[in-house]
């Protein structure tokens, strides 16, 4: 059952967009500090870096899009900030295309395995 | 008599242009059997031509080679080739298409195929076989077919197995033109009614011909009638001596099919490509291609089994067979390596889809000169013909934005077309070619023909304008017919979604 508790529970998602290069390094900050897990997917955007032409046989295609990481990691609110800045400090290059990263309120959190909420599921 | 032939600065040895010269030929160094003789040019000393058929364990195996070879381009070659180039959502439908192809038309071949293609035709004998060896009637383990060699035969069986194989890659070539759009079933029927009406009857005009012993035996008859006064007998033996295939008759050189298969496929791809219209999406849409390894490992095996194509059409396994070995390894570098510095001049990057395309231009190019164009010149046709599809696809395919997906005209039809004249200009032993072959000047014999360009290049020339035309034409009312009948495309809906799942109903990756 989901209770609705008036403010949410004391959990953030932090979704970060990284180059995909940067994956292990941001991994390996991350678990320095504390973070037991995360979720990784391959995917395509694009910000300020542009893309660029590709040439199939005369075919010309404008790729517009640029292959990223993104990064779901959902940890309590005492951690968030640690793993914000530590994504912040690991991914950048001082290029355009390093990233960006957004924290967003997590209403409810269950450990699938023993039905355990909110901090205890994290 | 031994003729030595020797493959450049050969003069002329004074024969005459006769009619009837052959498509398919070679030079060769030549015994003759024990049991021919031959008539020189002393009248006096006329006697028939007689010989022996022999079959020699080492050709057999060597065509049963080939054969495989063959089979090999297109399955999994082709297959691989074409399937890479299309989206992930098309790649089932290729692969299904160049497949089902190959079984349908093995099948047909030996039922009525060899037929069309490879038996007396009657008062259609210049365009088309007959019936008589329908279900493959009349052939068994024992009857044989003539080489290019006096004396030298083949089992029927063995030549039957090895043309199979070129009947099937040449529909298969055409998917190419209309791929990622075309309703599987219709490509099925046009399939069955393309073979029927436009591959056997061009393959009977190209190579039907009765063979050296056959021309020895007319020519010397000819001859003997001739110095008897027997007006009647000469002209019947004339007659024999005509009596090949329209494009044979024609003089035209075309050693391994570059007008039967390359031109044939490449026009009815063109044909098929205006006439089903272009890709949903097409400019706007990203159509690249979803595996271009695929496509190099194709292409791959299309090398490899080429040389089973172009070597194989040799019918024996000796010096010129290795001349066509050597052709197909240097026309086709050269081809590669042509379209891949124009790509890297002229587009910024070289690519391997590039370099893999400039390797399958020299392949078609150099299918009609195989056999008859010397090392050197084969590389000098893998250049141009390479720099010139290059520019076909890259720029002129744009400019008449005609949606040719995987390039059948821009590579197969283009390619032949350059190969088949440039045939016509490489054979001049003075090029290093190997010389026009002629069998009946002395009979029992191959002997190298006096080389003019002008007709050379006139047959060649005559018989590129008919293969495009005919080709062109039949193939036109052949899909309009099927279109009329059953449609040709598939529903728009089904495009976007992709031929794998609406047409097949599977994927072919599940990943």
């Amino acid at each position: 059952m989901v209770r609705s508790l008036e403010k949410g529970c004391d959990v953030k998602l932090i979704i970060a967009a990284i180059k995909p290069f940067k994956l292990e390094e941001v991994r390996e900050a991350l678990t320095t500090i504390g973070v037991r897990g995360m979720m990784v997917t391959e995917i395509k955007g694009f910000g300020a870096q542009s893309g660029h032409t590709e040439i199939y046989r005369g075919a010309e295609y404008a790729v517009n899009f640029v292959p990223k990481m993104r990064l779901e990691i959902v940890v309590s609110d005492a951690l968030a900030d640690q793993v914000v800045d530590t994504i912040a400090r690991t991914a950048r290059t001082d290029k355009i295309g390093d990233g960006k990263i957004f924290v967003l309120d997590v209403s409810h959190a269950v450990r699938v395995r023993t039905g355990e909420i909110n901090d205890d599921a994290l | 008599m031994k003729t030595n032939l020797k493959l450049s600065g050969l003069s002329a040895l004074g024969a005459s242009m006769f009619a009837g010269l052959p498509v398919w030929a070679q030079t060769a160094t030549t015994e003759t059997t024990e049991a021919a003789t031959t008539a020189a040019t002393d009248v006096a000393a006329l006697v028939p031509y007689v010989y022996e058929k022999v079959v020699d364990k080492g050709d057999v195996a060597w065509m049963s080679i080939s054969t495989v070879l063959v089979l090999m381009m297109i399955v999994p070659g082709l297959a691989l080739f074409y399937g890479g180039l299309v989206r992930t959502k098309n790649m089932l439908s290729v692969l299904t298409q160049v497949f089902a192809i190959v079984a349908v038309v093995c099948l047909i071949w030996v039922t009525y195929g060899y037929s069309l293609a490879f038996s007396y035709g009657g008062s259609m004998d210049q365009y088309v076989g007959g019936l008589s060896k329908m279900f493959l009637a009349g052939v068994d383990a024992t009857t044989l077919v003539p080489t290019f060699t006096n004396g030298v035969w083949l089992p029927e069986l063995t030549f039957i197995a090895f043309q199979m194989t070129f009947a099937c890659i040449t529909p298969a070539l055409i998917v190419g033109a209309f791929a990622e759009r075309i309703k599987f079933s219709s490509l099925m029927v046009f399939v069955v009614l393309w073979v029927t009406f436009i591959y056997f009857p061009m393959a009977h005009m190209v190579w039907w011909w009765g063979g050296p012993d056959f021309l020895a035996e007319q020519q010397t008859l000819k001859l003997i009638a001739e110095a008897a006064g027997d007006t009647a007998a000469a002209e019947a033996a004339a007659a024999n001596l005509a009596a090949n295939g329209l494009i044979w008759n024609m003089g035209a050189l075309d050693f391994a099919g570059g007008t039967v298969v390359h031109i044939n496929a490449g026009v009815a791809g063109l044909v098929g490509c205006l006439v089903l219209g272009r890709r949903v999406g097409y400019g706007k849409d990203q159509m690249a291609p979803h595996s271009l390894t695929m496509t190099m490992i194709g292409a791959a095996l299309l090398w490899v089994g080429w040389f089973g194509f172009n070597a194989g059409s040799n019918f024996e396994s000796n010096s010129i067979t290795s001349l066509a070995i050597l052709n197909t390894f240097v026309a086709t570098a050269a081809a590669g390596v042509a379209w891949m510095f124009a790509e890297w001049l002229l587009k910024g990057k070289p690519s391997l889809l590039g370099l893999v395309s400039g390797v399958v231009t020299g392949l078609v190019a150099v299918t009609p000169a195989a056999g008859f164009a010397g090392p050197m010149g084969s590389i000098v046709l893998g250049l141009i013909a390479g720099v010139a599809c290059f520019l076909f696809v890259a720029y002129a395919k744009n400019a008449l934005k005609m949606d040719d997906s995987l390039d059948v005209f821009g590579i197969h039809g283009l390619a032949g077309i350059i190969g088949a004249l440039g045939t016509g200009i490489l054979v001049n032993p003075a090029l290093g070619g190997a010389g026009i072959p002629d069998y009946t000047s002395v009979p029992g014999t191959l002997q190298v023909g006096a080389y003019d360009f002008a007709f050379m290049f006139t047959a060649q020339a005559k018989a590129v304008m008919f293969t495009i035309l005919f080709s062109g034409i039949g193939s036109f009312i052949l899909y309009k017919l099927v279109d009329v009948v059953m449609g040709l495309r598939v529903k728009e809906d089904v495009e976007r979604e992709g031929l794998d799942v609406a047409e097949h109903g599977e994927r072919a990756y599940n990943m």
